[in-house]
């Protein structure tokens, strides 16, 4: 899977999650640029990229993600 | 909707759920709203938020209160204002084995880790006894699931010191009280985290990062297991199965293969999964849950299938059979007219899809689950939780009976010219007096369950009605009518408050079995005499229109009540001056409670 095709997933999964269809992510994007982006929807999220990418992420990668380009690191690395 | 319903897809509830919220609220579908109290001893807002969307598309609009994290106890014990101004109409609380303030530790006495659990359990009750003192509504407590570890291994179950051992202990204790305690509901996770898988509900990445007490995934189902209890103690079960026959109750087609080679019985797997399948749903039968056919087939040849030697379910097991070569949604809708239920309170049980899809687009609220292979059926019906059970009355064990004696006195009522010998000719006799400790049970669960002869729709839990029950204020009554084809149980309530020398009726409901069976006017000569014996000279009858309870909109009308009031939405207020009332039944002989004995 492509870097691009991998952004065009979390795309999906963020407009799912956050039910706003216009969200597009970048690798600079953080909770600050998502109204709904909190502790308890990031769960949501997190179980969402898993359950996609058929991947688990590490119990400390999931509270210091600071943005979604590390997201994607991570995704590359594992899938 | 689909995607809510057994066996579906947990990931994609937990994705999607803000959509599938906005689509169930959008479908303007009328709800009854409750408020929820969710006291939580782990994190709940996931929980709350999936449980929403299972209520909505169970019929239930919910509010819900939230304790602050693991505040369960301190909510109970002290509530907040916010608590307190809520007034739940239900209790859940949510409480795992994370929950447990201390465990044994091996170097415990016996009688140590009896008292250990003596003030665990304490603990527990007291918050129950002061939750039901202060919000007189029912409570929902979760029971204990199976540590994450075994300290001792296999002799953790065993031993009195065990983790396991002693939450199994605990939960004895939690089974005890609540078959002694009414309104008090254990919610089986032990169950459903087993059934899950306990590996995978306990991953303790969710406990350590966000305070989860089973993993996120999980969600959807423990949500389902408890939005089912709190729909059924709001009386939105399901009442009735119809049951398709090829491949459905049997392998095989009974008008092609005949009879005698149908799979049914010991001879083979497949045999044995439709054998298996037939006690079930036998089963569900004693339970209280009315039997129905629906199958494409000559009657003739559905009747010999049912009687082959080697199935557990009769001809006679059933209510009605429908077999015949109609569309079965007009089948499905000719079944609940003779049973007098809603078409959207039968569950509609067939292995061809197709026919699932054409009843579900054309009868609103029918549930149709997925029938997928023999071996599937029973596991998919159970967990959908259609007649989740929380009151078990009497009548419930004799439901099927009742109905069936209904059907033939249908058949008579033919034979008659003149209705009201027709009437006559039933023997009918009713006990119909203030209502006694035996009933209220059934009563609560009629004023719960009663839509279309039902005035006000006025809705009792059982803390309420035991407080109507114990006050000067009202005059009550239930009826109960029993004819030469059986005993109809109880089927009707009306429940007045006195207000100076007026009663104004808050309740009048009859169950539909009885229609047109005259009892309502019997009912109504024993209110006007109770009226007469405390002195009230006038009563007055309240009539709030719903979707299903247009045919008593002119009840009070044909009572002889004068319509005083009317308002916009079809509210209407009537009014009935007693002194020159003259008794209505004449052909239901009346005894009171003392017949009883």
């Amino acid at each position: 899977m492509t870097e691009e095709e991998i952004y065009e997933k979390l795309n999906e999964i963020f407009q799912d999650v956050f039910d706003d269809e216009t969200i597009e992510v970048d690798e600079l994007t953080t909770a600050d640029d998502i109204d709904d982006w909190d502790s308890l929807e990031h769960i949501n999220l997190v179980a969402a990229v898993e359950k996609e990418f058929g991947i688990k992420f590490k119990m400390g990668e999931v509270s210091t993600m600071k943005d979604v380009g590390e997201m994607v690191e991570i995704i590359m690395e594992r899938i | 909707m689909i995607e809510l319903e057994y066996p579906f897809d947990s990931a994609y509830i937990m994705k999607k759920r803000k959509s599938i919220k906005r689509t169930l609220l959008s479908d303007s579908s009328s709800r009854l709203k409750k408020k929820i109290a969710v006291l939580g001893g782990s994190t709940t807002n996931d929980i709350v938020s999936v449980m929403e969307l299972f209520l909505l598309n169970m019929g239930i609009e919910p509010t819900f209160y939230q304790s602050e994290y693991a505040q369960y106890w301190q909510d109970a014990m002290f509530p907040d204002e916010e608590l307190k101004s809520f007034q739940p109409d239900i209790v859940f609380i949510h409480t795992t084995y994370r929950n447990i303030s201390a465990f044994p530790t091996t170097s415990d006495k016996p009688e140590d880790v009896e008292n250990m659990l003596e003030s665990e359990f304490d603990r527990f009750k007291q918050m129950w006894t002061a939750v039901s003192e202060r919000f007189k509504c029912p409570i929902i407590q979760n029971n204990f699931e199976m540590p994450l570890y075994r300290l001792m291994g296999n002799k953790d179950c065993s031993d009195y010191r065990g983790r396991e051992n002693f939450i199994s202990r605990l939960n004895m204790k939690f089974y005890e009280y609540s078959m002694e305690t009414s309104n008090f509901y254990i919610n089986d996770i032990n169950y459903i985290s087993a059934s899950y898988g306990l590996k995978k509900w306990l991953d303790p990445l969710y406990w350590n990062m966000y305070k989860y007490a089973l993993c996120f995934e999980a969600i959807p189902e423990f949500a389902f297991n408890t939005a089912n209890i709190v729909k059924s103690v709001f009386g939105k079960n399901k009442k009735a199965l119809a049951l398709d026959l090829d491949n459905t109750l049997w392998g095989g087609v009974v008008g092609d293969d005949g009879a005698e080679h149908i799979q049914i019985g010991q001879e083979t797997g497949v045999a044995q999964s439709y054998f298996e399948f037939q006690s079930y749903i036998k089963a569900q039968k004693d339970l209280g849950v009315m039997l129905t056919v629906c199958s494409k087939n000559d009657e003739e040849n559905a009747v010999a299938g049912l009687n082959h030697p080697e199935g557990v379910l009769k001809p006679d097991d059933f209510i009605i059979i429908k077999a015949n070569w109609e569309n079965k949604d007009r089948n499905i809708a000719d079944t609940a007219a003779q049973l007098n239920i809603l078409p959207e309170s039968i569950v509609f049980v067939d292995d061809n899809p197709a026919e699932r899809e054409i009843v579900k687009a054309q009868i609103k609220g029918v549930a149709a689950p997925k029938m997928d292979g023999v071996e599937n059926y029973i596991q998919t019906l159970d967990r959908s939780g259609f007649f989740e059970v929380t009151t078990f009355s009497e009548d419930d064990l004799k439901r099927n009976e009742m109905y069936k004696a209904n059907v033939q006195r249908a058949a008579r009522q033919a034979t008659f010219d003149n209705y009201e010998d027709y009437l006559l000719s039933l023997d009918m006799n009713a006990v119909i007096d203030d209502f006694t400790p035996m009933y209220i049970q059934r009563i609560t669960q009629l004023s719960n369950k009663s839509n279309q002869f039902n005035v006000t729709t006025k809705r009792y839990t059982a803390a309420q009605m035991e407080d109507v029950f114990a006050s000067e204020d009202y005059i009550r009554l239930y009826g109960k009518l029993t004819d030469k084809f059986g005993d109809n149980g109880v089927v009707s309530v009306v429940i007045g408050k006195k207000r100076e020398n007026t009663l104004h009726i808050d309740l009048w409901l009859m169950s539909c079995r009885v229609l047109k069976r005259d009892m309502e006017f019997a009912m109504l000569d024993t209110l006007v005499s109770k009226c007469r014996q405390q002195g009230i000279g006038t009563i007055r009858g309240y009539y709030y229109p719903t979707a299903k309870n247009s045919m008593v909109k002119t009840l009070f009308g044909t009572f002889g009540f004068e319509k005083i009031e009317e308002d916009d939405s079809g509210n209407t207020v009537w009014e009935l001056n007693i002194e020159n009332y003259q008794n209505k039944n004449h052909v239901i002989n009346v005894h009171g409670n003392e017949s009883l004995q």
